[in-house]
């Protein structure tokens, strides 16, 4: 399996998956195309820029400076501020898990945690079981263990003011805190300990208001962990979709564009206005997916009765095509919603002047 | 999502042109609009980087920070915006009209204009609302003084964006849910966000928008990567041309802002937008009062009975807006025809001298027979109104099938003058096209609530007065376990929310 992987990635370096990711993919699980890129490590930013179709996710300096400085500012001293707003004493200890490389950090992250009794561990190094794949996590999290429990900790620098804030990023944090908590119940029930330590609430950490002043916040992330673990298990078995592949097929980044566009068709996608803000190969599936109600959004295509072609749409629409048995609803729907729009256009715009389909009153 | 706008936006996707979903305009739109397009730095809670501000679409002005992370110059730009807008306002609060209340009793007074701010999309009101949160509070005096006009420009700010959130109300309108509510795009309304890529689509289709893609944003998030190479250099070494910079970046939204308004203005306008524009200058006026009389800011969070008394406005707003789009605009009552909730037909028979005499008194009570081959999902008693004859309520006494559809016979009463002869004209005639829908404009009161000051205990109790409360602009201020906040949604929903009460101090 790991040389079909390695085939299909090419002479690239492997991916490493984080939370962020992990969070993608199950936000669109039925995704096979995703589901085999990743699995194989594959550099999908850099695949979509080779094949002309180039995304936009990059970080802001200012973000990332700013980020910085408030994880910097939380755990200068010792921790100071990050022990007082978590309400955790003095006496606590601190371990730093961030050394070169992974086997060892694993290990160490293994043993910490086995007999942490009471401590801030920070930069553990979790795996997490993806799609039949072990991958690592190198989540920018603390692990805060007082009285038996673990607590996952997140440090993020939106702000939150008047108990408010940014409803995406909250959503965001909430899951990508919940993949940390399944990967740390994981690693419990390894070492043959009680997963229910690791506590289905966790702690943010943001700015408070307009100021730099820390608040911890609790987010009971249970239902993303429900959903996370549903998604993962139905995410399709990367094996025998890697099985199904034609022998030889490559992503290698050395091929030419014409190449690597011929072999992305061999894996199917299933494309959703939200891959744009979740997918690096999202122009280009979007481009593929152009013509398709899909690419209007859930919403729009179950109100077309699930048709999923536009054109299709249309014929049916305007009775140029006879339905199949079980489009004759959605026919009917659509007809009754043409002739309604059509009376109410001609009503206010009286021929000769009605503008066409074309036009519109601009 | 109704059939009929998502067919509209397949209808699109097929013209490579927008279609549009409305045949009025359902938006006041001024004649003297102040345009202003926030941008913020990446990161910050909130820290204005720039603005273009005016009312003369020739000449745009622009507010810049220099370094966005200072204290001085954020209060400083706080004051030089506050220089446009405030004036700007004030200028509505002169001339006022007499309003008749309490059935022509007494008269209350309200202005004959109001101001209105167009920013470009959702998120401009998102900032303009929290600059107000962090301006309001500002004192004039004291260890971190600030310009007397920047509190005051928090204060209207919040008001704005407070309107904003009332449906139907066009004090602060956003470009892209303007455009939204008269045309549909053949992409996603996610992707329709994009102020320039949906404007692209309405006035130059696909093409033209796939290339505004790449242009520059409508604020008042930058782009991270025109953050990494050419803000940031430039903020580092607090360079001359970074105006400059900006006014290039900002200038195509700004132009792109005034072409949305000629667009709009081009639409005839809805007979019933003029009554919301009345309600808008009522909240205008009375929120002018309240700043004249010195009143005290909007606080942080509302207490309970001012959050529910809004929560009934917002749900009575929503509906009679709803409402007075689709009687203003047939292509929106198309909707309720499609789902049943109306019906088009045509009068066959018409008994306009009709008098009910086994009341107490005769009243005129004419009746109609209407046929029609569509859809109708009432029963009979329920009460149906034409948007032609608004006032007037067409209780149903009877469906029968007949031919290819339904004969309903309607009962009429109010609209037809104070006589037992009907009006000429105000009972509709045989032959005579007529909408009915379950819709009514009738006003709706809400429930009663208790005055403020008795919020009962499990609400948190009596709103404490502003002048008990601590000073919010020192921080820290949200150490003391107020907020536990639990998030709402799964993976598929990006939508979750802080839910606040009372809390726990952690851990
Ligand atoms: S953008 Fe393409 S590859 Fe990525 S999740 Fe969407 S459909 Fe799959």
């Amino acid at each position: 399996m790991e040389s079909r992987l390695d085939q299909l990635r090419g002479s690239g370096r492997a991916k490493r998956h984080n939370a962020r990711t992990i969070a993608a993919l199950t936000g669109n699980p039925g995704c096979n195309r995703r589901a085999v890129l990743d699995a194989a490590g594959i550099d999908k930013q850099r695949l979509a820029e080779h094949i002309g179709f180039p995304g936009s996710f990059g970080q802001s300096r200012f973000a990332l400076s700013r980020g910085n400085a408030f994880e910097a500012m939380l755990k200068a001293d010792d921790c100071a501020r990050l022990r007082e707003v978590l309400g955790a004493d003095a006496g606590l200890g601190y371990q730093d898990l961030a050394s070169d490389t992974l086997t060892d950090r694993h290990e160490q992250t293994v043993k910490t945690l086995a007999d942490a009794q009471s401590a801030l561990i920070d930069h553990p190094l979790l795996t997490l079981d993806v799609a039949g794949q072990t991958v690592y996590l190198e989540p920018d999290l603390i692990a805060y263990a007082h009285h038996g429990r673990l607590q996952v900790v997140e440090i993020k620098s939106f702000a939150i003011v008047d108990g408010q804030a940014d409803s995406a990023k909250v959503s965001a944090a909430a899951v990508q805190a919940a993949v940390y908590v399944l990967a740390l119940r994981d690693l419990l029930q390894r070492l043959g300990q009680d997963p229910s330590t690791v506590s289905h609430e966790v702690v943010l950490v943001c700015p408070a208001d307009f100021s730099f002043h820390p608040v911890a916040v609790v987010l009971d992330v249970r239902k993303q962990l429900s959903t996370l673990r549903r998604q993962l298990s139905r995410l399709a078995s990367v094996t025998d979709l890697i099985d199904a592949l034609p022998a030889g097929l490559s992503f290698d980044l050395a091929l030419d564009p014409d190449e690597l566009v011929t072999a992305l068709a061999h894996i199917e996608a299933r494309y959703a206005p939200e891959c744009l803000s979740a997918c690096e190969l999202s122009v280009y599936c979007r481009n593929e997916a152009l013509g398709g109600t899909a690419a209007l959004g859930r919403p729009v295509r179950e109100a077309l009765g699930g048709i999923s072609s536009v054109e299709e749409v249309l014929a049916l629409a305007e009775g140029r095509r006879e339905p199949a048995p079980e489009q004759a609803e959605a026919a009917a729907m659509l007809q009754a919603a043409l002739r309604l729009r059509n009376e109410a256009l001609a009503s206010a715009f009286p021929a000769p002047s009605a503008p066409s389909v074309s036009e519109g009153p601009s | 999502m109704s059939t009929l706008t998502a067919l509209a936006r397949a209808q699109a996707v097929v013209a490579g042109r927008a279609q549009p979903i409305a045949t009025v305009r359902h938006l006041h739109v001024h004649d003297h609009p102040l345009v202003l397009i926030p941008l913020v730095m990446a990161g910050e809670a909130n820290a204005p980087l720039a603005a273009m501000v005016g009312t003369d679409p020739a000449r745009p002005r622009l507010l810049t920070v220099g370094q966005p992370r200072n204290r001085d110059e954020r209060f400083a730009f706080a004051a030089d915006l506050a220089a446009t807008l405030v004036p700007y306002v004030d200028s509505f609060a002169t001339d006022t009209e007499d309003v008749a209340v309490d059935r022509g009793r007494d008269v209350r007074r309200r202005y004959v204009d109001a101001p209105q701010i167009w920013v470009p999309n959702p998120a401009g009101v998102d900032f303009l609302r929290l600059f107000g949160r962090s301006t309001r509070f500002r004192k004039t005096d004291g260890d971190n003084p600030v310009p007397a006009a920047v509190p005051l420009l928090g204060r209207w700010l919040t008001f704005f964006a407070n309107t904003a959130e009332m449906p139907g109300s066009a004090l602060l309108v956003n470009a892209v849910q303007a455009l939204g509510l008269h045309w549909v795009t053949g992409q996603s309304s996610a992707e329709d966000a994009q102020f320039g890529v949906q404007l692209a689509w309405i006035e130059a289709g696909a093409a033209a928008a796939r290339e505004a893609e790449n242009g520059p944003v409508a604020g008042p998030a930058t782009d991270p990567d025109f953050d990494n190479r050419v803000l940031a250099p430039l903020i580092e070494r607090s360079a001359p041309d970074l105006p400059r910079v900006l006014h290039d970046l900002l200038l195509p939204t700004w132009d792109r802002m005034w072409r949305t308004l000629a667009l709009l203005r081009r639409l005839p306008v809805g007979e019933r937008v003029r009554l919301r524009w009345d309600a808008d200058r009522d909240a205008f006026t009375a929120f002018a009062q309240t700043l004249a009389e010195g009143g005290p800011p909007q606080p942080r969070r509302d207490g309970a009975v001012a959050a529910a008394a809004r929560l009934q406005r917002l749900e009575s707003a929503a509906s009679r807006y709803a409402v007075q789009r689709a009687f203003d605009d047939p292509l929106v009552l198309a909707e309720y025809r499609l789902s049943g909730a109306a019906f088009a037909g045509t009068v066959t028979l018409a008994n306009p001298d009709r008098v009910d005499d086994s009341g107490k008194r005769p009243v005129l009570r004419p009746r109609i027979m209407v046929h029609t081959g569509e859809p109708v999902r009432v029963e009979p008693g329920a009460s149906l109104t034409s948007p032609a004859r608004p006032s007037q309520k067409a209780r149903v006494i009877s469906i029968n099938p007949a031919g290819d559809g339904v004969d309903v016979l309607l009962e009429l009463s109010g609209g037809m003058g104070r006589r037992l002869v009907a009006e000429p004209g105000s009972v509709p005639a045989v032959g005579e096209r007529l909408i009915l829908t379950t819709l009514s404009e009738a006003y709706r009161p809400g429930g009663a609530l208790p005055e403020p000051a008795e919020t009962p205990w499990t609400h948190g109790g009596p709103p404490v007065p502003f002048a008990d409360q601590p000073d919010p602009s020192d921080q820290p201020d949200q150490q003391e376990g107020d907020v536990v906040a639990a998030a709402r949604g799964d993976l598929q929903e990006a939508g979750a929310e802080f839910v606040t009460g009372t809390g726990r101090v952690l851990p």
